[in-house]
């Protein structure tokens, strides 16, 4: 009210003093911060929205960052989510490398923010989707110049920096990051071992089929992948530098870069300030809004219960993708409209190694049969996952005709005939009844 | 420079300038038209990035690939003869086209 008596410079003023004020401050602007705004835009909110992130980047998407970024195929311009006209026509501020350290919320959900550049951001609603950032790899030498994490540009220009002077790399981690990039990297000319402390690859989002599959795919290729692998410590050359990696077997393998991708853990500490309920993340209802009942939490850092219709509703989970992060963003946008859409949905992911494409629609936890699907001249490789007779997911590489067809069935809660489905000749898409 | 014309499924058309190299996709996404999602960013995993290509234009483009060809199967709205992936058409320099958007990508 007052600011509009004020003069223009003394609103100015008034502003910095007390910390600019905006509808919304979204906080992490990434994949679920960036199309939060969008969407709302799209649905027509008019309030001021303010999206601030700690990285000195434009917004850009994380997927090419371990596949055609690290290997020069595509260039930074086109990770870049939108162009800058865009935000500015749409009313949305864009505030990079700010890094918010504490909050003060009132009982209302509106709120000041405190950043580390000594700035704060006065707010009148608040979402958090500040995402994930990388387990650190607990073992000595995991400070030597040559061990890098991959999660954000930074660490990517990071990596593509190391690249040119090594020949041999050590990738702690075989999960999607640790595959991806080993992939990569070795496209790129290098030596490259993997490390797997489990008892196999992707062990938390493929079933066994699948795993071996990439095993046996990848070891073919050429990667030396050691599955159950134990590492007693990284080497220093004597200059600061990795030398080589030690198992606890002894045998020591020699690396000029050691990338570790052993998963990652959601940024919950804003969360905990504001006194939300966290477990595995910050805890959301089905519409992501935080147990203050106002705060709106999205993405990677979300725990939610699980999108799939018909899943039992007691049943959370916190998923780490793309498409989570875009369709959990619309629902959240529903939510600061005031309207209430539940967040449902097929969930479905994708992961691209070497000239191995893979696509997953839906969830495979809890299966208790699968269907194996093979091509092998076509390079073509599908496991469906079954519980209680019903499909309620697919791992499909190199083959969209299946995936498009198990993601159109579950879509529409229907079925797929396991017997006839295990013939990889025939198209699932006309067994969908 | 290049351009690109969206015809939406409504008939309305936007001219947009695209840098040569750029994907039909990504000149759409960076400019926030809607019509165009391309939620994988352009990795042919997606199918968000259904165009339906003009025909006088659809001859001068390069053949698809077999993975596109599939991935078109599985699009929201039905392929048509001149169904494309944005994603996989990238611009030279001098270029003009012109795309339909279908009515929804999801
Ligand atoms: C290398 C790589 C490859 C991937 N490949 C795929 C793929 O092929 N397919 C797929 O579906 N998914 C993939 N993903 C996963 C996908 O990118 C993530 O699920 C997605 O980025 C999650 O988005 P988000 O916005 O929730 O979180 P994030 O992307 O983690 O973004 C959170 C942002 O918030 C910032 N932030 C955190 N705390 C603060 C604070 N206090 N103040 C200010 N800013 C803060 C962070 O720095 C970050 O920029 C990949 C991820 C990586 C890292
Ligand atoms: S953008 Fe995903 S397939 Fe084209």
């Amino acid at each position: 009210m007052s600011a509009q008596i004020l003069s223009p410079s003394l609103a100015g003023a008034e502003a910095s003093a007390t910390g600019t004020a905006t509808g919304l401050l979204i906080i992490g602007a990434s994949q679920s911060g960036v199309q939060l705004a969008i969407s709302l835009r799209a649905l027509g909110y008019t309030e001021h929205i303010t999206l601030l992130g700690d990285e000195d980047h434009r917004p850009y998407q994380r997927p090419a960052l371990s596949k055609e970024f690290l290997q020069d195929k595509v260039g930074s311009e086109s990770l870049i989510f939108r162009s800058n006209e865009y935000w500015i026509e749409h009313n949305i501020t864009l505030v990079k490398g700010e890094r918010i350290e504490s909050l003060d919320a009132q009982p209302d959900g509106s709120g000041t923010a405190m950043g580390r550049s000594g700035n704060s951001y006065r707010y009148t609603r608040l979402a958090l989707t500040v995402g994930a950032r990388p387990r650190l790899f607990e073992a000595p030498g995991n400070d030597l110049h040559g061990v890098v994490y991959l999660r954000n540009a930074d660490d990517a220009l990071k990596l593509k920096a190391l690249a040119p002077g090594a020949t041999d790399v050590v990738v702690i981690g075989g999960g999607f990051i640790g595959l991806e990039a080993a992939s990569s990297l070795q496209a790129m000319g290098k030596k490259v071992t993997v490390i797997e402390y489990g008892p196999r690859l992707v062990g938390r989002a493929v079933g066994e089929e699948t795993s071996e599959y990439f095993l046996a795919q990848h070891t073919a290729r050429g990667l030396d992948i050691r599955i159950g692998g134990r590492i007693e410590k990284i080497i220093d050359d004597g200059q600061g530098a990795v030398r080589s990696v030690r198992l606890e077997s002894g045998e020591e393998i020699p690396a000029q870069v050691v990338l570790i991708g052993i998963g990652v853990i959601p940024n919950t500490q804003l969360g905990e300030k504001l006194g939300l309920k966290i477990d595995n993340g910050i805890v959301v209802d089905k519409h992501a809004i935080a147990s203050d009942g106002h705060t709106i939490v999205v993405g990677d850092v979300a725990n939610m219960p699980n999108p799939v219709p018909g899943a039992p509703a007691d049943e959370r989970i916190r998923l780490e993708s793309v498409n989570n992060a875009v369709e959990h963003a619309k629902v959240a946008a529903y939510s600061l409209m005031g309207q209430r859409e539940a967040y449902a949905g097929i969930p479905w992911f994708w992961s691209n190694q070497a000239n191995m494409k893979l696509q997953i629609a839906g969830l495979s936890m809890g299966f208790d049969a699968t269907v194996k699907r093979e091509l092998p001249e076509k390079g073509k490789f599908t496991v469906l996952y079954y519980r209680g007779g019903q499909i309620i997911a697919a791992d499909c590489v190199n083959a969209p005709l299946d995936f498009m067809a198990v993601k159109q069935a579950l879509a529409a809660g229907k079925n797929i005939d396991p017997y006839a489905a295990s013939n990889p000749a025939t198209l699932l898409k006309t067994l969908i009844a | 420079m290049a351009k690109v014309h969206f015809t939406d499924f409504e008939g309305a058309t936007q001219v947009i300038e695209a840098n040569t190299g750029d994907s039909i996709m990504e000149t759409a996404v960076r400019n926030g038209l809607e019509g165009i999602l391309g939620e994988c960013g352009g990795s042919l995993s997606c199918a968000t990035c259904h165009v339906f290509v003009a025909p006088q234009d659809l001859e001068t483009l390069e053949p698809m690939e077999e993975m596109e060809d599939e991935m078109l199967y599985g699009t929201a709205m039905d392929r048509e003869e001149n169904s494309r992936l944005s994603c996989q058409i990238k611009m030279c320099e001098g270029q003009e086209l012109h795309v339909t958007t279908p009515e929804t990508q999801v």
